[in-house]
C-alpha cells in the first residue's frame, strides 16, 4: 500500500489528480485526529476547524509578519494548535454528550470571529498571502503523505496502548473508568492534544501548499469541521483505516459532482447535443452539498460505524444481491 | 484497627436529604454490611464514599487520610474499589480487555497489564470467557466482571452495590464464595445488599440505614432482632 | 437616552420572536434529548413557502400562517418519523448520531431550497415592511410589534396546550421521563413525533412572521439554528419560561451589541453568551428559577 503511494505522483501526472491526491492526504490526517478524540474516546467535537486554522494561521503570520518561512509553521502549527486545545477542553470537558457537541462548535465558530474581527493581527478577511516554495506539487505530495502516515502510525501505536485502553474506557463509561482509576479529565484533554496536533499541522501544511488562507476558508463550519466528522463516519469511526477511505471517497465525490464527473457529463451532452443533458450537468455540479446531505442521511442509518466498520454487512448484501 | 471512618456525613438533593449524619467505622479485614430498605440512601453512601458526587457535610477517611475532597479516579489510586448496582461494563470491550484497562492502574506496562488480568480472572473464576465482548454476558458473569475489574486496581477495600441482586440460588452460592474467598485474601468488604440471606450469612457487622438516617447497628444477631429493623422492612410493605 | 429605549425596543420584540423559536427547540431537546440542527432550515423552508404564497398567490404573510404552519408541522413528523425515530434502534458507535442526522438534513433542506430558488436574496415587501408608528419619540416597526404580539398569543396558546390538554401533558410526561410514561400507556414514539412537528410548527410561525422585515436565501438557516440552541441553553433545557426567556434575553443582547459595538458583532454577541452560560449557569435560567 505505502509503495503504492509511493510511486503514485509518478503514474499520475496530471497536477489537477495530484491536487486531489494531496487533497485526500490532508483529510486522511484531519480524519485520523478527529477519529482519535471520537470513535476512539467518545468526544463527538464539531469544532475541528478550530484547530486547523490556528495551524494554518500560524504558519501563515509566522511568514507574514516575522517573515520566516512558513515550513517553520509545521513545526508549530501543531504545537500551537495544542495549547489553544488547553482553554478549548478546559471548556467543553464538563459538558456531556451532544453538549459538547454544541459547545466545541461553538468555540470553533468563535475562533472564525476572533480571526476575523482581530485584524490586527490576521488581517481579517482579506487573508493571508504567502509566497509558496515549491512550484511542482510533488514535494507538497510527499509532505501530506509522510504527515497522514504519520498520523495513522501514531494512532495505531496508541490503542494498543495503555493510552489506547483509556481512551475507550472513556467512551465506553466515564464513570466506570473513573472508578478503575482513570483520570478522565487528563485523558480525554492527551487525546483532544493529539487530534489538536494533527488538525493544527494540517493547516499549516495548508497554508504552505495552497499560499492563501482567510477566516472563512480554514476555520469553516462546514468545509472543515463537518467535513472531518463525515470523512470519519462514512470511512467507519473507531477503526484505524477507516477515515482513510472516508478521506478518499469523500473528496471523489466532492469533485465527481463539482466537475461533473470530471467534466464527462459535459462532454456526453456534447455528444449527445440535447438540451436535457446540460440542464442535467449544470444541476449535477452544482449539487454536491446536497449529496453529502444524503450521504450523511443514508449512512448514519444504514452503514452506522462506516464502510469499514460495517464491512460485514456490506459483504453481506452484494452476496445475497 | 479502622480502615474506613464516616463522621457525620450527609448529602442534600435539592429539597431532598438523602443521606443524614450517617455514621459508622469499618475494620480492616471484615466484611461490613449496609443494610436498609429500597431507597434508604445506601448506593448514595457508596457514592459518596468513592465521589460520584461530592458530600454536602461530613467527613470520609480512608486508613486515616481525609478523603472527602478527592476526585474518584484519585480514590481508586488510594486503594478503594466499588462495583455498581447498574453494573458497567465496558461492553464493546472483551472481558478480559475489561480487566487490563483495570489493572493499568498499578501496572502500567502492557505486558504485565495482561498478565495481572489473566491472574484476576482466573481468580474470580471467568477465564473461560476471557474473549468474550463484556455486552453479550450473563447478568451474573457481569456482576462478577465487575467484581474483577474493581479487583485488579488491588484494593484494600472493596465497596461491593448489590451483587446479588438478579442471581438464582446457584449464582447466588457462587458469588458468596467469591465474596469470602476475597476477604481471605486481605481485603476488607463493605457491601450494600437488601437480600437478607446473603448479606446476614457473611457479614461481621451490620449497619442498617433507612431514609438517609441510621437506625441501627452490631452484628447480624442483633440487629435481625432490632424493632425498628423490623418496621422498617415489614412495616412499609417491604421485604423483598 | 433615546437610542437607548429605541434599542430596547427593538430588543424586545425581536425577543419575542426568538422566543419562539427557542420554545420549538427546547420542547424537542426536552422531550427527544436531541438537539435539533436543523431547526433554522425549518425555518427557512417556513420562509420560502411564505414568499412562495405571497409572490404567487398574493396572499398577506400573516394568512400564509395557516399554510406554513402545517406544513412544517407535517415536515417536521416526516423527518422524526423516517430519518430520526429509526435510528433509536440503530446501534452505533457514537451516540450523538441523531444530531449528525439532523446536521444532514438541514444540509439537503438547504440545498433543495437553493436547487429551487437558488442563492439569490429574496424579500417580501408589504403595505407594513416599513411602517413605524410612534409612542412618545421611540419608533416602533408595525410589522415587529405584529410579530411580537403573535408571538406572545403563540406562546399562551402552547402553555395553555401543553398544561391543560391530555396530549399536552403526555408530552410534558415523556420529556420527564419517557420509560415511565410508556408504562403508563403513553406512546412515546408518536409523542415524538408529534413534538418534532410541533417544534417545526413553531418556527414556522417564527419564520413566517419575520418576512416581512428581513431578506430571505437558502443559507439563511444556520444563524437562526445556532440562535435557537443559544436560546435553549440559555434558558435551560426543556423550559417553556426559560426559552422566553432567553429569547429576549439573546433579542436584547443583539440590539445592543449592533447599536454600541457593531454590526459585525451580532453573530459573536450570540455565540459569546452560549459559552459564558455554559462556564457558569450550565442549567440555564431554569437553574435560577427552579421551573
Amino acid at each position: 500500500m505505502l509503495a503504492l503511494m509511493l510511486l503514485l505522483p509518478f503514474v499520475v501526472r496530471e497536477p489537477y489528480f495530484q491536487h486531489l491526491l494531496i487533497l485526500v492526504l490532508l483529510w486522511v490526517t484531519i480524519g485520523t485526529g478527529w477519529n482519535l478524540l471520537a470513535g476512539y474516546t467518545g468526544q463527538v467535537s464539531f469544532g475541528a476547524a478550530g484547530f486547523f486554522g490556528v495551524g494554518a494561521y500560524t504558519a501563515g503570520l509566522l511568514s507574514h509578519h516575522l517573515g520566516i518561512s512558513a515550513w517553520w509553521g509545521m513545526a508549530l502549527g501543531g504545537v500551537v494548535a495544542m495549547v489553544v486545545a488547553f482553554p478549548f477542553g478546559a471548556i467543553t470537558f464538563p459538558l456531556r454528550g451532544a453538549y459538547f457537541a454544541l459547545g466545541s462548535l461553538a468555540l470553533g465558530e468563535v475562533m472564525r470571529h476572533v480571526a476575523t474581527i482581530w485584524e490586527s493581527l490576521t488581517e481579517g478577511m482579506v487573508g493571508i498571502l504567502i509566497m509558496q516554495t515549491f512550484i511542482s506539487k510533488l514535494p507538497y505530495y510527499y509532505i501530506a503523505l509522510a504527515l497522514a502516515v504519520f498520523s495513522i502510525v501514531l494512532v495505531h501505536q496508541v490503542t494498543r496502548s495503555r493510552l489506547g485502553y483509556y481512551f475507550v474506557s472513556i467512551r465506553e463509561d466515564q464513570d466506570a473508568a473513573a472508578s478503575i482509576g482513570i483520570n478522565t479529565t487528563k485523558y480525554k484533554m492527551i487525546s483532544l492534544c493529539m487530534h489538536a496536533f494533527l488538525t493544527g499541522m494540517a493547516g499549516a501544511l495548508y497554508m504552505n501548499y495552497m499560499g492563501f488562507i482567510d477566516p472563512h476558508v480554514v476555520f469553516s463550519l462546514h468545509d472543515i469541521s463537518i467535513m472531518a466528522i463525515l470523512v470519519a463516519i462514512v470511512g467507519g469511526v473507531g477503526t484505524l483505516h477507516g477515515p482513510a477511505v472516508g478521506a478518499f471517497i469523500m473528496v471523489a465525490l466532492q469533485e465527481v459532482f463539482r466537475t461533473a464527473g470530471f467534466g464527462g457529463l459535459k462532454a456526453l451532452s456534447d455528444a449527445m447535443g440535447g438540451g436535457f443533458m446540460t440542464v442535467v450537468t449544470k444541476y449535477v455540479s452544482q449539487a454536491h452539498v446536497l449529496a453529502f446531505g444524503i450521504l450523511v442521511v443514508v449512512v448514519i442509518m444504514n452503514l452506522p460505524n462506516g464502510i469499514v466498520g460495517d464491512w460485514a454487512r456490506i459483504k453481506r448484501v452484494f452476496r445475497r444481491g | 484497627m479502622a480502615i474506613l471512618e464516616l463522621h457525620e456525613v450527609s448529602k442534600n438533593f435539592g429539597g431532598l436529604r438523602a443521606v443524614d449524619r450517617v455514621s459508622f467505622t469499618v475494620d480492616q479485614g471484615e466484611i461490613f454490611g449496609l443494610i436498609g430498605p429500597n431507597g434508604s440512601g445506601k448506593t448514595t453512601t457508596f457514592n459518596l464514599i468513592s465521589h460520584v458526587y461530592p458530600a454536602s457535610a461530613g467527613k470520609i477517611v480512608f486508613q486515616g487520610r481525609d478523603i472527602t475532597p478527592l476526585k474518584t479516579h484519585q480514590i481508586c489510586a488510594l486503594g478503594v474499589g466499588r462495583t455498581f448496582q447498574v453494573v458497567k461494563p465496558l461492553k464493546r470491550m472483551t472481558v478480559l480487555d475489561n480487566v487490563i484497562a483495570s489493572a493499568f492502574l498499578r501496572h502500567p506496562s502492557m505486558k504485565d497489564a495482561r498478565q495481572q488480568a489473566e491472574k484476576w480472572l482466573d481468580f474470580c473464576g471467568l477465564t473461560p470467557y476471557a474473549g468474550h465482548l463484556a455486552r453479550g454476558l450473563s447478568i451474573a458473569s457481569r456482576k462478577r466482571l465487575e467484581i474483577t475489574r474493581a479487583m485488579a486496581t488491588e484494593p484494600k477495600l472493596l465497596l461491593l452495590d448489590e451483587t446479588a441482586a438478579g442471581l438464582n440460588p446457584g449464582e447466588l452460592d457462587e458469588a458468596i464464595e467469591l465474596i469470602l474467598k476475597i476477604r481471605k485474601s486481605g481485603v476488607t468488604i463493605v457491601i450494600v445488599e437488601h437480600i437478607m440471606k446473603v448479606i446476614m450469612s457473611i457479614s461481621d457487622r451490620i449497619h442498617c440505614i433507612n431514609h438517609g438516617q441510621t437506625i441501627a447497628q452490631g452484628t447480624p444477631q442483633e440487629v435481625a432482632r432490632d424493632p425498628k429493623v423490623i418496621e422498617a422492612y415489614l412495616g412499609h410493605g417491604g421485604g423483598h | 437616552m433615546e437610542v437607548f429605549f429605541q434599542t430596547l425596543v427593538a430588543g424586545v420584540l425581536k425577543g419575542g420572536l426568538y422566543a419562539l423559536i427557542g420554545i420549538g427547540m427546547t420542547l424537542i431537546m426536552g422531550v427527544m434529548g436531541i438537539i435539533n440542527l436543523a431547526h433554522g432550515q425549518m425555518m427557512m423552508l417556513a420562509m420560502y413557502l411564505t414568499y412562495v404564497c405571497f409572490h404567487y398567490l398574493g396572499m398577506d404573510p400573516y394568512l400564509t400562517l395557516f399554510v406554513s404552519v402545517p406544513c412544517l408541522f407535517l415536515i417536521g413528523v416526516g423527518v422524526q418519523k423516517y430519518t430520526l425515530n429509526p435510528l433509536l434502534k440503530v446501534e452505533s458507535l457514537l451516540p450523538e448520531n441523531q444530531v449528525l442526522m439532523t446536521v444532514g438534513v438541514g444540509m439537503v433542506m438547504t440545498e433543495v431550497a437553493r436547487f429551487i430558488f437558488t442563492s439569490n436574496y429574496v424579500s417580501v415587501k408589504t403595505s407594513y415592511s416599513d411602517a413605524t408608528f410612534f409612542i412618545g419619540g421611540i419608533s416602533f416597526s408595525v410589522a415587529l410589534t405584529i410579530a411580537f404580539v403573535f408571538a406572545c398569543a403563540l406562546t399562551g396558546a402552547m402553555f395553555w396546550f401543553l398544561l391543560k390538554t391530555d396530549l399536552g401533558r403526555s408530552i410534558r410526561a415523556v420529556a420527564q421521563d419517557a420509560e415511565a410514561a410508556s408504562l403508563m400507556g403513553v406512546n412515546a414514539e408518536r409523542i415524538r413525533t408529534i413534538t418534532m412537528g410541533m417544534g417545526a410548527g413553531l418556527v414556522a410561525a417564527a419564520g413566517t412572521l419575520l418576512l416581512p422585515i428581513y431578506y430571505l436565501f437558502p443559507d439563511i438557516g444556520g444563524p437562526f439554528t445556532r440562535r435557537a440552541f443559544v436560546i435553549t441553553i440559555l434558558g435551560g433545557l426543556g423550559s417553556t419560561v426559560g426559552a422566553i426567556l432567553g429569547g429576549v434575553t439573546l433579542g436584547l443582547a443583539e440590539a445592543f451589541g449592533a447599536t454600541y459595538i457593531g454590526m459585525a458583532f451580532e453573530d459573536v454577541v450570540g455565540l459569546a453568551i452560549f459559552i459564558l452560560v455554559l462556564l457558569f449557569l450550565p442549567g440555564g435560567f431554569k437553574r435560577l428559577t427552579k421551573v
